[in-house]
């Protein structure tokens, strides 16, 4: 990964450790987000949210608002446009008077300034009639039910042979519950939007600019709520600084941003979201509730696994989180079951977020894996070693590959896994307790369908290749360019890559950390019917557009990418506090397109492990319904001081039955495992096992050797 | 917008003038606590007097060997100034411990010891908060504890102050000078900050119109060491779970002399004068040090959601009397 790479020959630009394409414009500040793009003669809206959990507005006064110099309008419930569809009532914004959650929207202010909307918003007086309402997640809950699937698709349950007697008989046995709370995506970029409805005469009935995952899918369900013919909405999108599934699906600011820019035709409307308004509007994580029960032999080969999960949802809007979905791949046992349960409360709707299901799910299995190695007095690599299944252990398809074994191999040689101390005898140095932890990681290849793309070719040689792709900061100007190249067989310099804008041709979202793959093997598929109708020397004009062609290996395989992350952690005997000097991850994610990009993603990915171990967690307070810390001096997320020395690795593996460019996905798979790993750390060096995330402090003093 | 009057002060008499004449009069520093408050909707003063261009900006030698920090002097250049880091290693290590480097730029010694309370509830005007609407309850009281008061605190009221900077101003007898309609007076650091009791509103002595100027640093004796520790739950950029600044003298294996405060604690930089008493005169060793921490908890009243904190603060303090004694401050 040092060197200059060379950048002629064409061909061979797969595996290039380029640098970013968008880099120099982002640095620059050329490189505008949603917010900073041209708007001419804008408004900029602010919300009015409400205090109460549940109820009613009773009353709404927007007199002295009104009144205020500059505002333009103040919308509610009462003179807000018409929607055309109920189908999702997260989006049904200001059509009636239901307060649904803490923070809902009641309300907005349009005016010539942020500033003025801002302070006139504060000036709208809403009355509420209250009625009691829940936020408070317990695994006993009467009203728990069991959801028809999970996100996206996954059986609610599992179950093979039986469990409970495989316990009864097996030579040792853990039987745990393990939490995690409610968490906040938190990027960088706030939620954003600009709406201009009428848009300009060529650009649609309604213009956007917007900060999300995917002007395509986030079109298709906006343009009916509005009443309109997807293809007269036009987004654009091309820079967004990050999303972690917060920007996947449209929000009620985006509906909110549109009905205001209905009332004041021709005039862009601005939207952006406080950082407190994120905590509230713009999606979270459920919190969780898991009970694992493993069984093992005395050989450590495991006989059961049980993964049962209790989590919330919104009581307006179904999501259910797959949890425990990893947990059906992992491991060989003969008996297992997984559930999933869902409480339905008065909290704003939870949402797809960094690694959903896994993240949290692989947490709970990766600390029972810790704990049974324990209980048998086993190396916790080794326990994972003996449990490698051949095939995927409920489906019974075989692997497209799986480098499980490969990777804690090699990661626990890279780490120094041999030098650590005996379990539950970490080392000391000076206040410092030393200790070191595993877990393995995995995240699935998601299939999807629906995408195409445009070649053209431009004069001098050049090829300019479309498609409404997205960029979350994530590297797909750069690494979606140099799969054009070689599949179109010309320098990556040669291509002009266009992405991030509704007029192109449909695809996917980034999401699933499938983006890539999804969008890449639209590209080759595009770059192989343009080399077929035109071949290497096109004229200029020449176009050609390729459609995703169905993935052949699903239903024959199953797809997985896999890792295995090692840390070693310090814990003050004196404070308890917690720091984390130094992780390994190596991982088995196929051929690696651009390894400058993708080694980003995965120190950002176990970074945000690093996060989940040891800081986020938004406090919900069962009184009011909200966040408490909802900002960001007290939703904590790693600064660069809690950040070690994070090694990151892959094995050249390339898996050929994913897709045409041997890759799979790697957005996500950095943070599954890692707050396993350190959780485990944090028991090696103190003897002490917290199962709930994150690990504060106070969790672990006077407690401590 | 939100409507306020701004007036830029020319000097301080300007200053105080102007403020004291309007009630609804507050004064802007580096506004990075202010500002913020304005845009929640925690205060809306009708007027800011900018003190932010005064020449009290100032660090000078006073004639008894001590120090004067002009209310204008900026955290990080409070921090690197040599003074400080020879003579006061404790205030500039509490100082670099605050904040981010962003903030340090622009925050005010004045306006870092009248920072206002983090809790939560305080800073979002959507839940009742004693200190933010006199008369409307305590959230705190029975919600999220995790940063509150252990000592001194009230059924009205029990945050914490904020600042790492206090906590050793308090400990080394510092002297917090002020300009007011009536006049100039000095109030120890100690005495500046109030207990919440059923007055929660008022986080210091100051009344309105009155301008912090200055603080006086008293000369710190040579064969003195110092330290600042600060727990909390990130490496960097998070408020003090707790605190403790002290200094310890000892000859022939005796404490002659120790000083100590503790932040995160209470209401205000709590100055642990029980535990100064018990060291007085005793050896110099761990026990001492422990006797003298429960000696000042011992009427800790943490909720339940803060009851961490005595065990927290009473090892840091421990540890950090340990580490001075053998000459190994942490
Ligand atoms: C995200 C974040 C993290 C932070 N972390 C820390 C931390 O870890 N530790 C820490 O100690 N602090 C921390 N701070 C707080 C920071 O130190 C304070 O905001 C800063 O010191 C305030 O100084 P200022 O000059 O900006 O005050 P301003 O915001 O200008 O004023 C604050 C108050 O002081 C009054 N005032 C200002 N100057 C005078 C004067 N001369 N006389 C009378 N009244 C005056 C103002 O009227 C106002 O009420 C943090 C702040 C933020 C935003
Ligand atoms: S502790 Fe004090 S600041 Fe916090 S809610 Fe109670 S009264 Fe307000």
């Amino acid at each position: 990964m040092t060197g200059t790479p060379p950048t002629r020959e064409p061909g061979h630009e797969s595996g290039r450790p380029r640098e970013r394409l968008d880099g120099p414009a982002k640095v620059a500040g050329r490189a505008p987000y949603a917010y900073e793009q041209p708007a001419e003669d804008p408004l900029f809206l602010f919300p009015v949210r409400s205090t109460i959990a549940r109820g009613r507005v009773l009353w709404v006064d927007t007199e002295e608002a009104a009144a205020v110099p500059g505002v333009v309008a103040v919308l509610t419930h009462l003179n807000a446009p018409r929607l055309a569809s109920r189908d999702d009532l997260e989006l049904w914004v200001l059509q009636d008077d239901e307060v649904r959650h803490h923070g809902q929207f009641v309300g907005a202010v349009i005016a010539g300034t942020p500033e003025v909307a801002r302070w006139a918003a504060s000036l709208v007086r809403v009355e509420y009639q209250r009625e009691w309402h829940d936020v408070v997640l317990r695994a006993d809950h009467p009203e728990r039910y069991r959801p028809d699937h999970v996100n996206p698709s996954f059986d609610t349950d599992t179950s093979l042979g039986d469990v409970d007697e495989a316990l009864a008989d097996a030579a040792a046995t853990v039987d745990q519950t393990y939490r995690t709370p409610v968490q906040h995506h938190v990027p960088m970029e706030p939620h954003t939007t600009v709406v201009r409805w009428p848009g300009p005469a060529d650009l649609g009935a309604v213009a956007m600019y917007d900060s999300n995952q995917g002007v395509s899918p986030i079109r298709k369900v906006l343009a009916p709520l509005l009443g309109l013919d997807p293809d007269q909405v036009w987004i654009h999108s091309p820079h967004v600084g990050g999303a972690f599934g917060s920007k996947a699906s449209p929000k009620a600011h985006h509906v909110l941003t549109a009905l205001a820019a209905h009332l004041v035709p021709g005039r862009p409307v601005k939207c952006a979201l406080t950082r407190q308004q994120m905590f509230a509007n713009a999606g979270h994580r459920t919190p969780t509730i898991q009970r694992v029960r493993l069984g093992a032999d005395r050989r450590g080969r495991l006989t059961a696994i049980a993964h049962d999960v209790v989590e919330h949802t919104a009581r307006f809007k179904e999501f259910a989180e797959q949890t425990a979905v990893a947990t059906r791949t992992m491991y060989a046992a003969d008996n297992r079951r997984t559930t999933h349960r869902l409480v339905p409360l008065d909290v704003p709707a939870p949402v797809i977020m960094r690694a959903p299901g896994e993240a949290p799910g692989m947490f709970a299995l990766e600390c029972a894996m810790d704990e049974l190695a324990v209980a048998l007095g086993m190396d916790p690599v080794e326990l994972r070693i003996r449990n490698e299944p051949d095939a995927d252990p409920e489906s019974g398809l075989p692997f497209s590959t799986r480098h499980l074994v490969r990777c804690l191999r090699e990661g626990a040689d890279r780490f120094g896994w041999a030098d650590r101390p005996p379990a539950g005898q970490g080392r000391r140095d000076g206040d410092w307790l030393v200790g070191f932890g595993v877990a393995a990681s995995t995240y699935p290849l998601f299939p999807q369908q629906g995408s195409s793309a445009r070649i053209r070719a431009l004069p001098g040689g050049r090829r300019q290749v479309e498609i409404a792709a997205s960029d979350l900061g994530t590297g797909t100007w750069t690494a979606l360019t140099q799969i054009a190249a070689d599949a179109l067989a010309v320098p990556a310099e040669a291509v002009d890559l266009v992405i991030g804008d509704s007029a192109l041709p449909s695809t996917v979202g980034a999401g699933g950390s499938s983006g890539l793959s999804i969008w890449g093997t639209t590209v080759v598929a595009a770059a192989r019917a343009f080399r077929d109708r035109f071949g290497d020397d096109p004229p200029a004009g020449a176009e050609e557009v390729g459609e995703l062609p169905e993935n052949t290996a699903v239903g024959r395989y199953a797809l997985h990418a896999f890792g295995a992350q090692f840390a070693e952690v310090r814990v003050d005997a004196v404070t308890g506090e917690i720091r984390v000097p130094r992780m390994v991850g190596i991982f088995d994610v196929g051929r690696v397109i651009n390894p400058r990009t993708a080694r980003s993603q995965l120190i950002g990915g176990m970074t945000m492990g690093l996060s989940m171990a040891l800081h986020e967690e938004s406090v919900v307070d069962p009184r009011f319904g909200h966040v408490v810390n909802g900002d960001y001096a007290e939703y904590h997320i790693p600064t660069n001081a809690d950040v070690g020395d994070i090694d990151v690795s892959w094995l050249d593996e390339p898996d050929p039955l994913y897709n045409p460019m041997g890759s799979k996905g790697i957005g996500e798979i950095g943070i599954v495992g890692t707050a396993a790993a350190v959780a485990n750390a944090v028991w090696h060096a103190t003897g002490v096992r917290v199962r709930d995330v994150p690990i504060t402090p106070d969790r672990l003093l006077g407690r401590l050797r | 917008m939100i409507p306020f009057d701004y007036h830029r002060a020319t000097d301080v008499e300007d200053a105080v003038r102007t403020a004291a004449a309007r009630p609804d009069a507050a004064y802007l520093a580096g506004g990075t606590n202010l500002v913020d408050h304005l845009r929640l909707g925690i205060t809306s003063p009708g007027l800011l007097v900018d003190v932010s261009r005064l020449p009290f900006d100032d660090i000078d030698r006073l004639a008894d060997g001590g120090v004067r920090v002009g209310a204008g002097v900026r955290n990080s250049d409070l921090a690197a100034h040599p003074a400080i880091r020879r003579d006061y290693p404790m205030l500039a290590a509490a100082l670099l411990a605050g904040a981010s480097w962003q903030l340090r730029n622009l925050a005010t010694t004045g306006g870092n010891l009248l920072q206002r309370t983090r809790c939560a509830y305080f800073q979002n005007p959507a839940t009742p908060c004693n200190k933010r609407e006199p008369g409307s309850g305590c959230s705190a009281l029975a919600g999220w504890q995790r940063h509150h008061a252990i000592l001194g605190a009230s059924e009205h009221c029990v945050a914490v102050h904020p600042s790492d900077m206090a906590v050793p101003l308090a400990a080394l007898d510092a002297t917090v000078r002020i300009t007011g309609p009536g006049g100039n007076r000095g109030v120890p650091l100690t005495a500046f900050h109030r207990l919440p009791g059923d007055e929660p509103q008022r986080d210091t002595v100051l009344d309105h119109g009155e301008l912090i100027t200055a603080v006086d640093l008293p000369r710190m004796p040579p064969t003195t060491r110092s330290a600042y520790r600060k727990v909390r739950d990130r490496a960097s950029y998070a408020f003090a779970l707790v605190s403790v600044a002290a200094t310890l003298t000892v000859t022939d294996g005796v404490v002659r002399d120790a000083r100590i405060a503790l932040g995160g604690v209470a209401h205000k930089p709590w100055r642990a004068t029980r535990a100064e008493e018990t060291l007085r005169g005793a050896a110099a060793r761990a026990e001492s040090f422990r006797a003298a921490a429960e000696a000042e908890l011992a009427e800790a009243e943490p909720l339940p959601g803060s009851a961490f904190k005595t065990t927290m603060v009473r090892e840091a303090l421990v540890s950090v009397l340990t580490g001075l004694a053998e000459g190994r401050p942490r």
